[in-house]
């Protein structure tokens, strides 16, 4: 791929970040405009903002690759991405919104009057962020590595240092403009690229087989295989092959593959026919951002399914990084807006990532062997248009999909350096603001340094399961459950989404391989989740003396409007 | 192999986490096992308990803190059952016989009464009842009494009778506690309310002949200026709430200031910076706009009237959990030592209610870590900066009047 285009695009991106930024502030210098600026964040602009922030790597690229590699089915992720919000809006917004807490910590201390609780829900704070923004920096590695052949750590750094020098140097002084600014440019990132892609298979006669099973090479391909693979051949195929196959090397020959399981050893360059079948890959240790889980996904689909709709489903709401920008809402009604307006602003946006699959499975079949299933969005351009117009648009997307790396990446280091400075670190200041942004980013920089090559999108999943199992028992029961105790809800916590954590922990060892309890553990929510409400409530029922005192008037402020309390003060 | 190794890291911190807690929890000095003499192990066994005991009843004298602390009296006196009580009920029964609840009630108005501490023989038809005297002794705060005390026993005792009387006293200390603590917490209330800003008369008096002055030559100025003023005055006066948000302080400042520029004209110019994200940010009431005011007052202060010229800034920044407000003047300044004695109380400054109460209560509310800072110097302007925490337990908004 050209990068003298997309390189430029990715610079220009993250220069436009920056600038926005530092100086997106509403200033006035006379009266009359003095009303605008200190005019509060209307739902349209701040639900822009929260979907900037929410729309990350795993969305931008990875979904596409999830639908070229596994079909249709994948769409369960856009869907439940989306549909997270429907539950924050049906059970939490307004009520979160009304609290005043401006992050989860602070939301345990004002329903719960603990202070222990409050530490507890830190540490998860900072764990699920931590989580979720590993997959971003190796997202940004790929991406990268696609576009320049760079080592695949670089583009990580790139946004690690990017991120942590803004921030810290208070660059993110008015963070609602910079995230609905990206919203907005990683929609024209996709549309726009999409809209010619369509075009261009409307041109090509438009084929229908996207779905079929198995995909077919259009054309002659030569294939790559970067990392060494195995190969499940369900009938025999024909290829051309350079390099190493089972143990013996050929040379530019045409060999016949006997049904079954074949080794291919790295380096190895495969010609594919015109019109023959795209094998699928059997990868263990190594895989892009969507062939992970896949082989317990095959085992169980029902119950993988499930479990991945309600950790997506519930896991929204305890995402630090969502939350804090609710606080940007005026008022609780403003919060439900907002909501409404984020559910329309990200459906909109996921309606692209699966054309991209299912134009990825039409045109570029061969990235399901070399495991860059997840350049698919950044490859398409090029392949179906070509020439100077694709590689535009190439860099188009490029620049795209850094203002995701860049945008969640950002929310979330606040969100973790937030927590750090105020419940870890010994004393506050600006100091120390800092320090928590340099931890709260060199501790995922480092994991993805170690052990690149991890599944990532299942470290969202992952991070999503968490949450759902820790911060959505939390939230649900401390809004609408006024018998909930300190004790309650940190057992709660601890054994939902700890137990969750130590699924995603053992999931990520790799251990055990396969088998029901794998499915078990690669798809927790389903009796995590289950486990941290169930242990909430009945550790809340064993100390009935704990209910915190002020619980009724707590509850009345979450729930009343806000025009009805200051009626019923006046 | 490198999955497996992110797995151990993961796995491995919740680890460490517990034994960090673990670690924190046995570092305790819990047990007292191997303390010296038997006499001196049975004394400080007794004030352990004594001390478990006392932070419950530091909280006053109510049917949870009563059962609370029950249990340890009860091992502090070794008796069979102990009651609780206050002026009108048995508070907490632990131990055995709690059938006696009604007759101890009825036999302590006499003891409530006089403040005097008594044993009496209880009757019980039970021939197996453990209990068959009584020991009671009241709790008593300056003289009042708040309830009593009462030990039960199978036989009477001087011992209990004693131990029962020291322990009631020892209880009544607590008490005398708690009821500092809350004559405590009833002042910093009363402070707050005493501090909480009024408008100073002088900028009414100006406003009004301001007004005044635009009555006949500019009678539609005249009137919008009025409704600045009333509806700047119905914002300071508000009865409900002593917080209200960012936004809302910005509103009425702008009403200050436009009445302040109806009177200074060109002289005053003033430029707003604000990040949206602060501006529901929860903050005392009123606790902007008096330091507005001082950056107004010196601003102009010791300019020449018909050319001097001053310049106010107002900042609003998000700074991660915290919010930053900076409100800057380039005017006369003031002696940074004059300041730190204003700001310390011990002079008050000429007119308005200036710069201390702020502080003052930006400290009551948020600590004292979150007074004013202050940067200036004679001659070179004046920079106030107040950092205000986004969330603060019990700190919350009035609630909106209306929708705007």
């Amino acid at each position: 791929m050209n990068s003298s285009y997309a390189v430029p695009a990715v610079a220009l991106v993250v220069v436009a970040t920056v600038l926005v930024g530092a100086f997106g502030l509403r200033i006035s210098r006379t009266t009359s405009d003095f009303y605008v600026a200190s005019r509060t964040v209307g739902p349209r602009l701040n639900a822009a903002a929260i979907s900037g922030e929410y729309l990350s790597a795993a969305s931008f690229l990875g979904i596409a690759g999830l639908v070229l590699v596994q079909g249709p089915d994948m769409l369960w992720y856009p869907v439940g991405y989306t549909a997270g919000y429907l539950v924050l809006l049906l059970f939490v917004a307004a009520p979160l919104r009304r609290s005043g807490a401006y992050t989860l910590p602070d939301f345990a201390e004002a329903r719960l009057a603990s202070h222990a609780v409050r530490r507890l829900a830190g540490a998860f704070v900072v764990g699920v962020g931590w989580l979720y923004l590993l997959p971003q920096l190796q997202g940004a590695g790929l991406t990268l590595t696609v576009l320049t052949g760079a080592p695949d750590s670089l583009g990580g750094l790139i946004v690690a240092v990017v991120v942590v020098a803004t921030v810290a140097a208070g660059g993110m002084r008015s963070i609602t403009f910079v995230q609905a600014f990206q919203y907005w440019l990683k929609l024209t990132a996709l549309l726009v690229p999409a809209l010619f892609l369509v075009l261009a298979w409307q041109g090509d006669g438009a084929p229908r087989h996207a779905f079929e099973e198995p995909a077919t090479f259009r054309e002659q391909r030569v294939v790559r295989v970067d990392d060494s693979l195995d190969l499940k051949l369900d009938r025999p195929l024909t290829v051309t092959v350079t390099g190493t196959v089972d143990g013996r090397t050929h040379d530019d020959a045409r060999i016949q593959l006997p049904s079954g399981t074949h080794h291919i050893e790295r380096g190895t360059r495969l010609t594919f026919a015109k019109g023959s079948t795209v094998p699928a890959a059997d990868r263990g240790t190594n895989g892009g951002m969507s062939t992970s889980l896949a082989a317990s996904r095959e085992e169980r689909p029902l119950y993988a399914t499930y479990g991945l709709i309600l950790a997506t489903f519930l896991g929204t709401m305890g995402l630090p990084h969502v939350v804090v920008r609710f606080y940007t809402s005026p008022h609780g009604v403003a919060a439900r807006r907002t909501t409404v307006a984020v559910l329309g602003l990200i459906g909109a946006f996921y309606l692209l990532p699966p054309l991209y699959g299912a134009l990825g499975r039409l045109y570029t079949p061969e990235l399901t062997l070399t495991g860059d299933a997840d350049a698919t969005v950044l490859l398409l351009p090029d392949r179906m248009i070509g020439g100077v117009g694709g590689d535009l648009l190439g860099a188009l997307v490029a620049g795209g999909a850094f203002a995701a790396f860049l945008s969640t990446a950002s929310g979330l280091t606040m969100a973790v350096a937030g927590v750090l400075t105020q419940d870890v670190l010994p004393t506050r200041g600006v100091r120390h603001f800092r320090l928590g942004t340099v931890l709260s980013m060199a501790v995922p920089l480092a994991a993805s340094v170690i052990v690149g090559g991890l599944p990532v999108a299942d470290a969202v999943g992952l991070a999503f399961a968490v949450s759902a199992s820790s911060f959505c028992p939390l939230l649900v029961l401390g809004i609408w459950w006024r018998r909930l105790t300190p004790p309650g809800a940190a057992a709660g916590m601890l054994i939902g989404g700890g137990s969750a954590f130590v699924a995603v922990a053992a999931t990520m060892a790799g251990f055990p391989g396969t088998g029901p309890l794998h499915a078990l553990l690669a798809w927790p929510a389903l009796w995590s989740v289950p486990l941290g409400f169930l242990t909430m409530v009945l550790v809340s029922l064993a100390t009935p003396g704990r209910v915190p005192t002020g619980t009724e008037a707590i509850l009345a402020r979450f729930h009343l409007p806000e025009e009805l309390r200051a009626e019923a003060k006046a | 192999m490198s999955g497996f190794l992110a797995g151990l890291c993961v796995a491995v911190l919740p680890l460490l986490a517990a034994g960090f807690w673990l670690g924190r929890r046995t570092a305790r000095p819990e047990s007292l096992g191997d303390l010296g003499t038997p006499v001196e192990h049975a004394t400080f066994q007794t004030l352990h308990t004594a001390s478990l005991a006392a932070p419950p009843l530091r909280a006053g004298l109510t049917e949870e803190t009563a059962r609370k602390s029950a249990r340890r009296l009860r091992t502090l006196l070794g008796t069979d059952a102990l009651c609780l009580t206050d002026q009108k009920e048995v508070l907490v029964w632990d131990g055995v016989g709690g059938h006696h609840r009604g007759e101890i009630m009825e036999r302590l108005a006499g003891p409530l009464e006089s403040g005097r501490g008594e044993a009496f023989r209880l009757k019980c038809p039970d021939p197996d009842c453990q209990v068959r005297w009584a020991v009671v002794a009241p709790l008593t705060v300056d003289d009042r009494v708040h309830g009593a005390l009462v030990a039960c026993a199978p036989r009477e005792s001087a011992v209990l009778v004693r131990a029962a009387g020291e322990v009631a006293r020892w209880v009544s200390v607590q008490l005398e506690l708690a009821d500092l603590d809350q004559s405590r917490t009833r002042l910093i209330e009363a402070e707050i309310k005493a501090l909480r800003a009024q408008i100073s008369p002088h900028f009414i008096f100006n406003s009004l002949a301001v007004i005044a002055s635009f009555v006949r030559t500019d009678p539609e100025r005249a009137r919008e200026l009025l409704l600045e003023f009333a509806d700047f005055t119905r914002y300071s006066f508000r009865r409900h709430g002593d917080f209200t948000t960012l936004a809302d302080e910005l509103h009425a400042i702008d009403h200050y200031l436009a009445l302040v520029r109806a009177r200074f004209g060109d002289r005053l110019s003033v430029t707003l910076q604000i990040a949206p994200e602060v501006l529901p940010v929860t903050l005392p009431f009123l606790c902007l706009q008096p330091l507005v005011e001082n950056a107004v007052k010196h601003g102009l202060e010791g300019k020449a009237a018909p050319v001097g010229k001053s310049h106010i800034s107002i900042t609003a920044q998000d700074a991660g959990a915290e919010a930053l407000v900076v409100i800057e003047d380039d005017g006369a300044g003031m002696d940074p030592a004059l300041l730190r004695r204003i700001l310390a109380g011990e002079i008050s400054p000429s007119g308005g209610i200036g710069l201390s109460n702020v502080d003052d209560r930006l400290r009551q509310v948020y600590g004292d870590d979150y007074g004013l800072v202050i940067e200036t110097a004679e001659g070179a302007g004046m920079k106030i900066t107040a950092r205000l925490p986004k969330y603060q337990p019990g700190v919350h908004p009035a609630g909106r009047l209306s929708e705007e």
